[in-house]
This record gives C-alpha cells, structure tokens and sequence, in this order.
C-alpha cells in the first residue's frame, strides 16, 4: 500500500500545455505515472507528447479516462477556479502546486470541496510521490527510494533533504506527503498520520513542520491519543524572527503563539522523537525502528 | 502587506463605517494647516509600521495649531523601531465615553473568517485574551453565507445595553466583513471602537493588513504600499523577485525554498553561528536572480561569510553556478563564500565552479560548519 496515491491513481493535469504544467507532466510521465489526460481551455484535441489527450474541460477528461486524480499547475489567479472545477468533475483527490492563492479564497474552496467528498492536498505544496508508484506534483523521483517511511512536510525542499538523508542510509519511503505552506490547506498533519497509522506498508512516520499556527501542536495531540507508530518530527524556524512571514505565506509567528519552541515542546510531550536538524533523521529512526 | 492607519481609515469609512475627522500632513505646515481646520484641539500621530508609537513618543496632543506644528515638526524624521516617520494624521481630539474592539482575522484552525469583539478597548487585544479572555467574544463566520444579522446583533448586545448602540455596533461589524473581502486583507481592526458621550458609535483607530496574494488582482490597493516604510534591500529583493528578510547575524545565506531557508538559519545557530538574513531564491531560479540576491547580502557590512545551500529540485545547480561566476565577474565578494550544492544538474553546477575557482560541498551540515568558520575567522 500506500497513502492517497498508488498504481492505480489515474491522473489529470489542469495546465498541462503551461510552462510548469508541460515540464512536470513529462517527469510525471518519465517516472511512471498513469497520466491519463490533461487539460487546457481551448487546446481540447490536441495531444500531449504523442501520448496524453487535452481536453477544454476536467468534466470531458473524466467521462473520457476516468481520471481519478488531478494536479494543478495554472498561475494563481485561476487556480481557486481551477479546484472548484476539479470538485466538481468528481475528482476525488485534488493536488494545488501553486502558490500565491489568495487565503479569502481558499475559505470559500474548501466547504466546496469537502461537501463534494474529495481531498485537497496543497495549495503552495511540492504533491506527492510513493516511490515506484506514482508521483503526482514536483517532488524529485531520483531522491526517491520504495520502502517503509511515510513523511509528511509543509514544506518543499527541506522535503527533498529529509528525503536525501532517509535514502542515503538506505530507509525507502512508502509515501511523501507536502502538505504546503499556506496557512489554509485542504490536507493537514492529522489527515496524514491517521492515514500512515492505517497503512500496512509504513513503518514509522516523519513529519517536518514550521512556524505559524498550531497544525503541529494539535497533530502531537493526535499522536498521543491515535498513533502507536513512531514518530520523528522536525520544526523549521527557530531563528525566525516573530511577525514576519518567512516566506511561506502560512510560516509566521503571531505575537508569541507559533514559535518552534512551543511546537517542539508539544512533540516531545506527545513521545515524538525532536530533530534539532534534518541530519538527524536518521539515527532517531533506526533507534525506533 | 499593512496599510498605515490613515489608510485604513479612508477605506473604512468609504465603506460606510462611521470614522471621526482626520487628515494626513507630511509637512509641518501641513499639520498647521489642517489643525487650524479642526479648531486646534488635535491628536498628531506618527504614521509608521511599528506598535508602541505613543511609548516612542510619536502621539501627541497639540492644544493650538502652533503647537500641532511643533508637534509635527518634532515627529516627522524621527525613527520608531528603526523607521523613519515621514507622514502624521491629524485628527480632533474626540471625547470618549466607551472604548471596544472589534476585529476580523482569518483564522487557520477554523479555516474561516472570525469576528471577534470585547468590550476591552484600546489595548492590545492579545493582552486581553491572555488576561480576560472572557472578555472577549469570537464568532467564527461561514464565508458563504456571511456574517449574518443576528449574529453582528448579537454581538452587538455584547458590547452596549443601549439597543441603538447595539444596533450601530451590528451594522458596523457587517461593513467591516464586507471590506474584508473587498479589499482582500487578512485582517482589520477598529481598535477602538468608541462611544461619544451624545452616544455614538465610531471607529476611532483602524488597523488593515492585506494577504500579498491578492495585491496582484487589486491595482488600487497594491497603490497603496509605503515603500519608505519598508527597509531598502527588502524592496530590492521583492523586486528582483526573491524573498529577503534581513537578521542581526554574520552568516549571509542563499537557500532554494522557504522551509530549508529556515532550517540552514536554524543550523547555522546550532553551530555557533547567527544567519544574517532568510534568503529564498525560489523556485525556477535563473542566474539573474541569484545575481541579486548575491549584492543584496554583499550590501549587510556585518555579513562576514555567505553560504549558499541549494538542493535542485526546479532550481537547478548550472543556473545558481553561473549566477555565483557571474556575480563575481560584476562585482567583488569581499568575504569567504560556502558552496553547498547538491540534486538537479548538480555535475553541471560543480563543472563550472570548479572551472571559476570556487569548490562545492554536497553536504548541508559540512557547508554550514565550514561557512561558520570562515566567518568567525575573517571576524578574528
């Protein structure tokens, strides 16, 4: 198994004749993805690299492929748009790559999205990759190992570090979350450790978090009470300065509530192992595992 | 981005929110001026991005138009948290009766809008939370219905007894809601929301932050950003399309991302360093960019080695190379520079260091050690 994607994700790109879209839709395509259609106003009939079907709208991309999945690459002010066409197409798994998503926005997407049953990943996030699976967004597939660790991130490259040091030493990755770094996202840690707690083929679980809001803090919680796997987490800004954005729209101290302190503080409350930088990961795995 | 109180207070009370007198002066005269319209009694406020004002001495109370020029003379030019005031409100000094809050903020956990409001006004509202929180009321609102009217009733009658006060409270609130999104912000605030002793509600202090992501689709506000508010090298790098945000350290670092941004600060404390600055090159970056953002750090005098770490994903390891050879060739680096550089194109990246004279590490913890120690060295 897996989480959210496997072989059997069948997938859309929205923007898929972009700039972002065309490059990524062909690593997609090199890693093995199952990419099905995609989709550009306008551009419906056309082929993508000899292989891909374009369609003008997600709905004709689904009743024509049976898509299952879609990723997003259009600029920011027609990706809320863009989301909503997707929930509405009965995509059931929804991945935002851009970044720039105006938060007002996002308020009025997710109640749209959720009552429509299906799962938003991102926006402003890397996607998602289970190595020798399927790999849906921009996470590098040659970082990449098949193995036993979920990740879950807020972030993008530190991912791809976290991911470096976890292959470099031999531990393969059932899946790699990003999860984004927008303070309003449609999948949070929770949504993630609840499904690598349930997923057979994971092992143990690292979770790379950041500054601003209490999505960590609650997540220890939920460690606390629901997860029996071991956990090694990671909080990135504990030299950042309060009241500016770091950044990622979401990674910001309000006043004194946000900090790496108390998130770190909170993990090792809830027995989560605390990295004090990404070099760690290792050796807190392997006395766990 | 935040507006300055002036500001705020134009958009609310094109709103319809009722908003006292009041008028910005960017001159002495000016300020003269405009006090001897409001018939001398005025408040003169410094309008600048930083809290504590009043502590630094940048509000004052004038009795005469002479002494609201001197006033402003002495508050214009001076420096608050580091930034230079350059424009002052006038307002008439207004008699108060009551002082409230009321605020919108869009808050995560909930993922909605929320209204909150106290009777505790003029004070900083996370004072009150922290020692009153029953004090304060919060409303978390669904954004497609709105802030509906018995719930702006409501909590109006949390404020006032008086139900026409109650009832000009509400109203306000649904004005409020509505420039929100109108204007795009991430938060606004009348703080404070006051009573006049003949009983009406006015917005007496406005506080507005527009959510950057919607300055693109709103000209008009976008207009509004006081560039003299922010510091110099933070709108040279906005412009040059990187995110910089300057620190009291000795370490410059360039980073691809904004989470291993944080986490090469992080580490370049944890070995006895301070960063200088975050630095996110971001994604698709191309020489030029990194151009920039290496005369953004050689302009810190307190910068004493820079470290650059990037892990290619859409960055990639050629395009940082050339613009670090190109940098060079435009302008001297002055101090030791630590190359880490490791993922997409990474053998490209190296090849052309190498022939430029530099040396890569593929190793963030090595990098960051080694940039520590050049600094501290050149600093001995």
């Amino acid at each position: 198994m897996s989480i959210f994607i496997d072989q059997h994700t069948r997938l859309v790109v929205q923007g898929i004749t972009g700039r972002d879209g065309s490059f990524h839709a062909k690593q997609m395509l090199a890693y093995g993805t199952k990419v099905v259609a995609g989709v550009t106003p306008g551009k419906g009939g056309q082929q993508f690299e000899n292989t891909v079907p374009v369609f003008n709208t997600v709905a004709e991309a689904v009743r024509a492929t049976e898509a299952n999945t879609a990723v997003i690459y259009v600029p920011a002010s027609v990706a809320a748009s863009a989301i909503f066409e997707a929930a509405d197409a009965g995509i059931a798994l929804i991945v935002c790559i851009t970044e720039g998503i105006p938060v007002l926005d996002m308020t009025k997407v997710l109640p749209y999205v959720r009552e429509r049953g299906a799962r938003l990943v991102g926006p402003n996030c890397p996607g998602l990759i289970s190595p020798g699976k399927s790999k849906v967004g921009i996470i590098p597939g040659n970082i990449c190992q098949a193995g036993r660790i979920g990740i879950v991130s807020r972030s993008g490259t530190l991912t791809y570090e976290i991911i470096h040091q976890l292959t470099t030493h031999g531990l393969g990755q059932s899946t790699c979350v990003g999860i984004g770094g927008d303070p309003i996202i449609g999948t949070n840690f929770i949504h993630c450790l609840a499904a690598f707690e349930a997923d057979a083929e994971t092992d143990a679980i690292v979770m790379v978090g950041e500054i601003g809001g209490t999505d960590e803090q609650e997540a220890a919680k939920f460690v606390t009470e629901e997860v029996k796997k071991p956990v090694v987490g990671f909080i990135a800004g504990q030299t950042a300065p309060p009241g500016r954005r770091m950044g990622h729209a979401g990674a910001i101290i309000s006043g004194s509530s946000g900090t790496a302190a108390e998130k770190m503080a909170a993990f090792e409350a809830a027995g989560i192992a605390v990295m004090k930088r990404p070099a760690d990961v290792v050796p807190l795995l392997k006395k766990r595992l | 981005m935040n507006l300055h109180e002036y500001q705020a207070r134009d958009i609310l009370r094109r709103h319809g929110i009722p908003v006292p007198p009041g008028d910005v002066a960017s001159t002495p005269a000016e300020a003269r001026a405009l006090a001897e319209r409001f018939g001398g009694k005025v408040v003169v406020k410094a309008q600048v991005h930083a809290g504590g004002r009043g502590k630094a001495g940048g509000v004052k109370l004038a009795k005469t138009a002479a002494e609201a020029e001197a006033h402003a003379k002495a508050i214009i030019g001076m420096k608050i948290k580091g930034l230079t005031v350059q424009k002052v409100l006038i307002a008439p000094t207004a008699e108060i009766a009551s002082e409230s809050y009321v605020g919108i903020i869009v808050d995560r956990a909930s993922q909605r809008p929320v209204l909150m409001v106290s009777p505790a006004g003029g004070i900083d509202i996370e004072e009150v939370a922290a020692q009153t929180p029953e004090k304060i009321q919060r409303l978390p609102v669904d954004p497609r219905y709105g802030l509906l009217p018995h719930q702006a009733m409501s909590l109006g009658f949390f404020l006032y007894k008086d139900v026409k006060q109650a009832r000009a409270a509400a109203d306000i609130m649904q004005k409020l809601y509505a420039t929100m999104y109108d204007v795009g912000a991430s938060l606004v605030e009348i703080n404070p929301l006051v009573t006049t002793p003949d009983g009406t509600v006015q917005a007496l202090d406005a506080k507005l932050s527009v959510d950057d992501n919607e300055l693109e689709r709103r000209a008009d506000i976008a207009a509004l950003r006081d560039l003299s508010a922010e510091a110099p090298e933070e709108v040279a790098a906005r412009e040059a399309g990187l995110t910089f945000i300057k620190l009291d350290g000795f370490v410059g670092c360039c980073v691809n991302g904004a989470g291993l941004a944080m986490a090469t600060m992080d580490l370049v404390k944890y070995y006895g360093g301070e960063p200088a600055n975050f630095l996110d090159i971001g994604g698709s970056s191309n020489p030029q960019k990194v151009v920039a953002a290496l005369r953004i750090i050689t302009g810190d005098p307190h910068v004493k080695s820079i470290l650059f770490n990037i892990f290619g994903g859409i960055t990639r390891g050629d395009d940082v190379a050339n613009g670090i050879v190109q940098a060079t060739r435009e302008f001297p680096l002055k101090v030791p520079i630590v190359i880490r550089l490791t993922g997409t194109n990474e053998r490209e990246g190296i090849d052309i260091l190498k022939k430029a004279g530099f040396s890569a590490l593929s190793d963030m913890d090595d990098a960051v050690k080694q940039a520590v120690a050049a600094a501290k060295g050149t600093a001995a």
